[in-house]
């Protein structure tokens, strides 16, 4: 390969970094921001950090989400994980065409139209809309990306596993629990975790069906901003991705850590 | 005592009438949709045998193998386990254990987990499976191996695990699917007596799945040729190799010349087979077909001495011309191109370091053999 930098090569880099994330350095800069005045400079200041902590309602909105987030990511990991078991190991019930294709529908759908579909439906049956609805809807916006994550896992499942399983004894329930589940974990977690990323940056569906007394963090984010950025927002921004890039360094760490240990155990082995 | 060769010599229970079956096959058919895998067949398998289903790839044996393990039901026909019929029977109900062929070892569990699985299903209690499992890992040879994961091992051991866990509940049959398939030609010599010995010593029955013939001559007392869901013959190694029942067989199992034919004359003790290239064959009498019917005379390589000079006392003398040498070290081939064209294959044993009057390339040459050499086909 050739590893001269062109000037080229330089240029695409820096402005290709510099679209992605020129935004985000510039929120993070101005939630340090002594002024008052969001573009304005005023000198270094953690002040709206402190603040931002004194601010009842975006911690309440930050609760909110965090077991909005939780619960309905749990559940539709549930169903998703079944939903993904049904499409691969039951290749040849009538309708599973049809059922997958409803399956993966949110994925595509637009979220204005989830969100509204959803409003209709809870105001039909007549649920209050609050807590229980926003974790609902999320459910239904989760759900279909755990199934594909979990779905992906389970195609290059080694069936064998299975059989060899049942073949030492072990019921078909048994063997769910003890290999199966353990097998596809991973890809569960992942699922989980892609989940409850979604559900917490979600804005539209939210505000169709969230109700007075469960505002979520993006719904609350938004409509401070819509009476004015403050410094308080950008600094409550810089958490939350100072929290997912955390998330996302320790993840790729591990798997990183995995991935060697493993190589290193395969050398082992192969030296007998 | 006696040794496993004598056991084994005497071990025969395939001809004796009054042998109890232990595995049987009756009229069994398998469709998978409107492909048929396994073709009314019929088989017999006896207790502490060491059975080999030999086929192609797609053959319908490891269909076979998954009916018994009850991973498939027959379409039709039934199988008998120690005169049980087997239908119905769920696999973990089922008093037999399968070595997969992928070895299919849990990833998440340690050696000694594995090995301990199919005996906590059984229920047995802790102190007596910690016994059992160092007991297996002995036989295996994986004693300080047993907190090891699955991808920490290599080829060979994980086929050793793979073969303890489904030995460790002592079952009544052990079923291999392509047993040696994933490991190099020498782990796989090495690994052909070790499970001789294993089945020996364990006393259990053997049901292994191969599509490598070296490998089923070398394990097994009796082999299955299975071509197209059909059984085209049951027989010892031996007798697959020496008296092949029909073509495909002959073909299948090790190398063969074949010559086209028909019966010209039949004597006393010896039969004239005319090939339909010309060469006349003279050969012991071994099938009752009539003057005139078409056969096919069927001979090994080895069996075909190659001469520079036409043998005085030979029965059977072709001339022609080699076309072909392979020296292979221990044995040389050669092709020789008789006078009416057809190729023979034959292969001479260098038992001297150094031959006088090698045969090489375009050398004249007589390939010469015993009316007993090889074997009249009807099929």
């Amino acid at each position: 390969m050739n590893a001269t930098w062109s000037r080229f090569n330089v240029t695409s880099v820096v402005l290709g970094f510099a679209f992605l994330y020129l935004p985000i350095v510039l929120l993070v800069v101005f939630s340090f921001n002594e002024s008052k005045l969001v573009t304005v400079w005023g000198g270094f200041s953690t002040k709206w950090y402190v603040s931002l902590f004194h601010n009842q309602g975006l911690m309440d909105a930050t609760w909110v989400t965090a077991r909005v987030g939780v619960i309905s990511a749990t559940v539709a990991t549930v169903l998703g994980t079944l939903a993904a078991l049904t499409l691969t190991r039951y290749t040849r019930f009538r309708g599973r065409i049809l059922f997958s294709g409803m399956v993966f529908a949110p994925l595509v759908m637009p979220e204005v139209i989830t969100g509204l579909s959803l409003l209709l439906l809870f105001v039909a049956v007549g649920l209050d809309r609050g807590f229980l609805t926003v974790t609902l809807a999320h459910i239904t916006l989760t759900m279909c990306f755990v199934a594909v994550v979990v779905q992906s896992r389970l195609v290059s499942f080694d069936r064998s596993l299975e059989e060899a399983a049942m073949d030492l004894g072990a019921t078909p329930v048994k063997t769910f629990f003890q290999i199966t589940l353990p097998v596809i974990m991973p890809a569960i977690v992942s699922g989980w975790m892609l989940a409850f990323t979604l559900s917490l940056d979600d804005l539209v569906i939210a505000s169709f069906t969230s109700g007075p007394g469960a505002t979520t963090l993006p719904m609350k984010i938004y409509s401070q901003v819509r009476l004015g950025v403050t410094p308080e927002i950008n600094a409550a921004c810089t958490i939350l991705i100072a929290v997912v890039a955390v998330g996302v360094i320790i993840a790729s760490v591990a798997n990183k850590r995995r991935e060697v240990q493993r190589q290193l155990d395969e050398q082992a082995a192969q030296r007998g | 005592m006696k040794s496993l060769g004598s056991i084994r010599r005497d071990f025969a229970p395939w001809n004796d009438p009054n042998a109890k079956p232990y595995i049987q096959f009756e009229n069994v058919t398998k469709k998978f949709g409107e492909f048929t895998a396994v073709n009314n067949l019929s088989l017999t398998i006896f207790e502490r045998e060491f059975f080999a289903l030999l086929g192609a790839s797609g053959c319908g044996k490891s269909t076979l193998l998954r009916m018994l393990a009850g991973f498939e039901e027959p379409t039709a026909g039934r199988i008998l386990l120690d005169g049980q019929d087997l239908r119905g029977i769920p696999p973990y109900r089922r008093p037999v254990n399968m070595m997969f062929q992928s070895y299919a070892l849990f990833p998440h569990m340690s050696v000694e987990k594995n090995i301990a699985f199919g005996l906590k299903q059984e229920g047995m209690p802790a102190p007596d499976i910690e016994k059992r499992v160092a007991e297996m890992l002995k036989l295996v040879k994986l004693e300080q191996f047993a907190k090891r994961k699955p991808h920490q091992l290599s080829g060979g051991q994980r086929q050793r695990v793979a073969l303890a866990r489904s030995v460790a509940k002592r079952p009544k049959v052990l079923l291999l699917d392509e047993p040696l398939g994933a490991l190099d030609k020498k782990l796989r010599e090495e690994t052909q007596f070790e499970l001789m010995d294993l089945q020996q010593n364990l006393g259990l029955t053997f049901v292994v799945v191969t599509h490598d013939q070296e490998e089923a001559m070398t394990m097994a007392d009796r082999i299955a040729i299975i071509d197209k869901g059909e059984v085209m013959q049951v027989a010892t190694p031996a007798e697959v190799y020496e008296a092949p029942s029909s073509r495909f067989v002959a073909h299948f199992v090790g190398n063969v010349n074949m010559f086209e034919g028909k019966v010209a004359e039949r004597a006393a003790n010896t039969t004239r087979i005319t090939g339909t290239t010309g060469a006349q064959i003279v050969v012991e009498n071994s099938t009752d077909s009539k003057a005139g019917s078409d056969i096919v005379f069927a001979i090994r390589p080895e069996k075909i001495k190659v001469t520079s000079k036409k043998p005085a006392d030979a029965v059977n003398a072709l001339e022609g011309e080699v076309y072909d040498v392979a020296y292979l070290g221990d044995m040389t081939v050669y092709h020789i191109r008789l006078d009416d064209g057809q190729i023979i294959r034959a292969s001479a044993l260098n038992a001297a370091r150094v031959t006088e009057d090698p045969l090489t390339w375009n050398d004249r040459a007589w390939v010469s053999f015993r009316p007993d050499a090889g074997v009249v086909l009807t099929r």
